[in-house]
Order: structure tokens, then C-alpha cells, then sequence
């Protein structure tokens, strides 16, 4: 099922928590909404439901317009970060609900419905388990029988908040994977949010990066890390370093010093220089980003050292092999391998 | 870098040595402290809650249980019981409707004004219950603002069971919906959400979502709601007009026998009201030992 968003504008007392937000979203994709808290992205996604009503525009399934539409009408999979399972019924229960309510009409007979939720409960391995309750399943299950019950309507789309918010890690990485292959199996045109951007790199065919109500890009994973947009995009997916240069003649000018860095087409003038860590190679003292070290820490395998650049003390942070002998006050010359210009505003 | 050790005693010339009790902790108060206020609470509990309770039974069978039991039988007896009966079966389930909505109303909708109903919900226990009796005989009574037109339709309110069963819905109202509210806060609306995105209908999901969530909270409050309605005396001793086999529930009756000096008769129905209250405190623990997690708190009421 298609979905388009167009123009929707939500306003909660008067606040805006979505600004004219447009979308595609194509049939059969997995689109991750991500961004910070109070983006919007919540809010975006209750109002592809229809949790919420929109202030002011319109969202269509393929071509009808669903924006006046009920919650029930649009039938929709929603998993909710908490669950929101029915603690009073058992895992059978939950998940046959949305076709036991259904009028005496559309209802399934009762045997048909007990099968349909066991092979469910196949699919989101929880074979054995329909008579628990809620209370006796660990966070992952619960999840997961929250999906089971979202796909038991047969639903449109599948929309999922904060699916692994409350998970500990371990369990997440599992989730995600497995949510991957029941999406590749199913082919449901599914919906996510995430404030995490790794779960939305790996996970997602596409990414919608949102921004106090508005969209910042949309694109593929690769297309969002490597050729971000805009400096809050740079600086929300993936780690960053950024340093206030000067571009003149075509190139990066850093304390009226060039350092090596072509400028291609940004004005000349201030700019905000973007690269990644990782992404710098050690070079000999010359035409290049020099600073001393002022600061380092062990992430992993390698070692962050926060350098400063310059008189004016400005830090950038860069990734050293964790055996390079940098101590305090090294003085370290790299440049970045890649690296994005935007001007100043 | 350990910040201090426990187990080693150093030598502070800051501290002065005091002597130090086995289990003792740094943040309770010293054992004379601690027993002084238990002894003064149980004290006080004995003489103020205690005894009464005991006096009521020990009264009502001081003239020996056949005497007891006799009490029982008098018409008029009999009648307050009913009436007290009758008036909880119609004071109660409106309450529980009432509150129920009322609960549901500030719970899950924001609207103007939420905050004021909230607080008026509470009127019921900050105002006197004479003041509660005197304004239905006010509207309603013979020189009342409504009173002329019901005396034209023939319809009694004061002095009948109608006013006693309206004055025992404005004392009891809040218990209910006091109940409710801060647990159907606490729960939140993410269940109803759940139910209605998978297509159950908005009373398809108060059955089978709401009323499961908030059932124990629910028994808890129509359990307190129905104690107070069966022992109300204040507000319905104005609107009742105390006419013996008519209009007289059991607090009132008692009144009148008291009054009448027959002490054996009044402290007779006294032990039943008192027997209502422990049995409704022995359910409530019971409720709040097993399904504590789901009632809204240990406020007392």
C-alpha cells in the first residue's frame, strides 16, 4: 500500500509539532522516521494511524484519502513502545482480538481465528507460549506478540514506535534482524521511528531524518550518511566533527592557513567545515588540519583524541589506530578523507 | 580510588564517639524516640478507635442476646434496615455510572475547565454534611426554589426516600471517582489505542479494555462508596424528616432509640453498622494485599 503525506500540518495548542511535512512512502519499503525527541516523528506516525487528525492537509492509502478516516476504518498494524499489551488476557487472546471484535459479519469462525494466531505465533517464535500473560513474558516477547497481534487484522501498513526503545541491547540487535526477515517474509509496507540511527541505518530501505517538524532528507541509508544535506543531518547520523573555516579561492582556509582541502563550489566566505572521525588520515606537518591533543579516550577499538585546532581553541575529535602514541600536547596533522562544506548562515 | 573505608575505624577528631547500637542506622532516630512515638500511637488508637468499637458490642449485648436479636424484629427496625438497604442499592450503581464517567472524562480527554471539576469532584468531603442535606431541602422543599412545582406534580422529595437517596449520591459521589482518577491516569490511554487500531469499536474496547484494567480499583471505591452510603447521618438526617417506618435508615433509628434511652436497642443496630464497616475493612485489605498494584494508592479515605 502506498502512502502519501501532503502538506500536513499538526498543531498541539497552537504549537506546530509537524510544519508542512510531505511524503511518499512506497509500497512493500521499511522507512525508518528518526530523529530526536520532538521531532515530529511520533506524531507523524500516530497521524498515518489515525491516532491524530491533522490540522491541516492530507494523507492518502494509494488513492483514497484516508485523512478524514477513523483509526478503524484505515485498518492499520500499530505497535506501541510500551506494547500496550492487555495484561488481562493471554498471549492466544491478545492476539486474536482485533478478529474477535470484528462484526458478526467479516468475524472469522473461532476455530479459524485460533489458527490463524497460532501460525502467528510461529512466525514471531513464541510457538508454546499462548496461554501466558503479559506480565509473565520478558520485554523481546512482549514485543513480539504485540507485532502478532498487529498483523493479525492483516493490516495495511505496519506502523511501529520505538519498536526496541525499551530493550537492552542484546536483545535489540536480535529484534532488529528478526523484524527485517518477518518484514522480507510478509511484505508489508511498514512504518518505524527510531531516535537511533544505527537501527535505522541497518535496518531501514529509507530514511526520513526529521527536525523540529520537518523533514530534513529523505533517502537511502547509504545516500543519508554519505551525502547529508544539511549540517544537522552531518550531525545527527553517524559520528561527526565539525570546525568554522574560511573558503577562498577554491579552497579551505583554517587561521589563515590553507589546509589542503578543495572548496568546489561553496561561496566564498564563512563555512562550517564537516568529516567524520574515522574518516582522516595521518599526514606529515604541511598543507593539512594540524592541532594538539588535549584530550583522548579508548572507544572500542580504536582511540578518540579531541584535538585543538588553531589559537582560537576550537576541538575537533578524530580516531587514532589505539596504539598510536599520541599522549597530551602531540601535536597531530590529518586531513579528512571526506568531508562536506556548508555555509555559514 | 575507594572514598572511605567502612570497616576500618579511624579515629575522627571531628565526630565526637557516640555509642553506637547494633543495627542501628545513622538516619533513624535513637530506640527511646522510636518507642515513645509507637507507644503513643497505639495509645491514642486504643482510646479514640478501638474502644468505641468494643463499647458498641459490649452495649448491645449487655442485656443478653435474646434482647439482642429482639431488636431486630421491631417494625420499625426492620424497616430502617430496609430503607438503608434500598437507599445503597440506588445510591451506589448511580455512583459507580457516575464515576466511571466523571473518571473517564478527566482521565483521557483534556478540556477546559478539567482542572475546576477535578476539584469540585472533592466538594462532597470538604463540605458539612448539613450543608450537603440543607441545599436539596432548599431546592426541593416546600418553600424551596422547585418546591411549588412538585408539590403541583405530587411528587415528595424532602422528608421521603427520594431526598435521602439524592443527599447519600452527593456524600458518596467522590469516592468512586476519586478512586479511578489517578489510576486511570496512570494507565493511560495506550491500551484503548491498542484496541481501537486493531478495530474494536469504542464499546468493544470499555468492555473488553477499560473495565478489565480499572476492576479492582473499581470494587475498591463501590466497596468504600456503599460503607459511607449505609452509614451517612449527617446530610440525610436534614432531608429525611425522621418519620419512624418510613424515612428513618439505620443511623437514624439509632439516634432515636438513643434518645429514647433504650440503649440496648440502639447499640443493637449501632453493632450491625459497626459489623458493615469491619467487613467492608477486611475486604478492602484483602483487595489492596492482593491487587495493591492496581489500585490506586493506599490513600485512605
Amino acid at each position: 500500500m502506498d502512502i502519501r503525506v501532503e502538506h500536513v500540518l499538526k498543531e498541539f495548542s497552537r504549537y506546530p509539532a509537524l510544519d508542512d511535512v510531505s511524503l511518499d512512502i512506497r509500497s512493500g519499503e521499511l522507512i525508518a522516521l528518526l530523529g530526536p525527541s520532538g521531532s515530529g516523528k511520533t506524531t507523524l506516525l500516530r497521524l498515518i494511524a489515525g491516532l491524530e487528525r491533522p490540522t491541516a492537509g492530507q494523507i492518502f492509502f494509494g488513492d483514497e484519502d484516508a485523512s478524514s478516516k477513523t483509526v478503524q476504518e484505515r485498518n492499520v498494524g500499530f505497535v506501541f513502545q510500551a506494547y500496550a499489551l492487555f495484561r488481562n488476557m493471554s498471549v492466544l487472546e491478545n492476539i486474536s482480538f482485533g478478529l474477535k471484535v470484528r462484526p458478526r459479519a467479516t468475524r472469522p469462525a473461532n476455530a479459524d481465528i485460533r489458527k490463524r494466531a497460532m501460525e502467528l505465533l510461529d512466525l514471531v517464535q513464541l510457538s508454546g507460549m499462548h496461554d501466558r500473560f503479559p506480565q509473565q513474558l520478558s520485554g523481546g516477547q512482549r514485543q513480539r506478540v504485540a507485532l502478532a497481534r498487529a498483523l493479525a487484522i492483516e493490516p495495511r501498513v505496519l506502523l511501529l514506535d520505538e519498536p526496541f526503545g525499551a530493550l537492552d541491547a542484546q536483545v535489540r540487535k536480535e529484534l532488529r534482524k528478526w523484524l527485517r526477515e518477518i518484514h522480507d517474509k510478509t511484505g508489508h509496507t511498514t512504518v518505524f521511528v527510531t531516535h537511533d540511527q544505527e537501527e535505522a541505518l541497518e535496518l531501514a530501505d529509507r530514511l526520513v531524518v526529521m527536525s523540529r517538524g520537518k523533514i530534513e532528507q529523505v533517502g537511502s541509508p547509504d545516500a543519508i550518511y554519505d551525502q547529508p544535506l544539511n549540517p544537522f543531518v552531518f550531525g545527527f547520523i553517524g559520528e561527526s566533527s565539525s570546525l568554522p573555516v574560511e573558503i577562498d579561492n577554491g579552497e579551505v582556509w583554517v587561521g589563515g592557513r590553507a589546509v589542503g582541502l578543495t572548496a568546489d563550489d561553496t561561496p566564498v566566505g564563512h563555512a562550517q567545515l564537516y568529516f567524520r572521525p574515522h574518516d582522516v588520515e595521518l599526514v606529515p606537518e604541511g598543507a593539512a588540519l594540524a592541532g594538539v591533543v588535549a584530550a583522548s579516550r579508548r572507544v572500542g577499538g580504536t582511540r578518540r583524541v579531541e584535538l585543538e585546532i588553531g589559537g582560537n581553541a576550537q576541538r575537533v575529535e578524530i580516531d587514532l589506530p589505539f596504539d598510536h602514541p599520541a599522549g597530551e600536547k602531540t601535536r597531530i596533522a590529518f586531513k579528512p578523507k571526506r568531508w562536506k562544506l556548508y555555509p555559514a548562515t | 580510588m575507594a572514598m572511605y573505608e567502612e570497616d576500618v575505624a579511624v579515629y575522627d577528631s571531628r565526630r565526637p564517639n557516640e555509642p553506637t547500637f547494633a543495627h542501628s542506622r545513622p538516619t533513624t532516630e535513637p530506640g527511646w524516640v522510636k518507642w515513645t512515638l509507637i507507644l503513643i500511637g497505639i495509645a491514642f488508637m486504643a482510646l479514640v478507635i478501638v474502644l468505641p468499637l468494643v463499647v458498641v458490642f459490649i452495649e448491645a449485648f449487655r442485656k443478653g442476646l435474646e434482647t439482642y436479636l429482639k431488636s431486630f424484629s421491631d417494625r420499625n427496625a426492620v424497616a430502617a434496615i430496609q430503607l438503608t438497604l434500598l437507599v445503597a442499592v440506588i445510591a451506589v450503581p448511580l455512583n459507580l455510572v457516575f464515576g466511571v464517567a466523571a473518571a473517564w472524562a478527566i482521565a483521557k480527554y483534556e478540556f477546559w475547565g478539567k482542572a475546576f471539576l477535578t476539584t469540585l469532584i472533592d466538594l462532597p468531603f470538604s463540605i458539612s454534611p448539613v450543608v450537603s442535606g440543607m441545599v436539596y431541602v432548599l431546592l426541593f422543599g416546600a418553600q424551596g426554589w422547585f418546591g411549588q412545582y412538585l408539590q403541583d406534580a405530587r411528587i415528595q422529595i424532602i422528608f421521603a426516600v427520594p431526598g435521602i437517596v439524592l443527599a447519600t449520591i452527593f456524600v458518596t459521589f467522590p469516592f468512586i471517582a476519586r478512586e479511578l482518577i489517578p489510576l486511570m491516569q496512570d494507565q493511560g490511554s495506550q491500551d484503548e489505542e491498542a484496541a481501537l487500531s486493531l478495530g474494536a469499536n469504542g464499546w468493544q474496547t470499555f468492555w473488553r479494555v477499560t473495565l478489565p484494567n480499572i476492576k479492582w480499583g473499581l470494587l475498591y471505591g463501590v466497596l468504600l462508596c456503599n460503607a459511607r452510603a449505609m452509614g451517612e447521618f449527617g446530610a440525610v438526617s436534614v432531608v429525611s424528616g425522621h418519620i419512624r417506618g418510613k424515612t428513618n435508615t439505620m443511623p437514624l433509628h439509632i439516634e432515636i432509640l438513643y434518645n429514647e434511652y433504650n440503649f440496648a436497642g440502639a447499640f443493637a443496630i449501632a453493632s450491625l453498622l459497626a459489623m458493615l464497616a469491619l467487613l467492608t475493612l477486611i475486604i478492602k485489605t484483602v483487595l489492596e494485599f492482593r491487587y495493591g498494584d492496581e489500585l490506586a494508592g493506599t490513600r485512605g479515605h
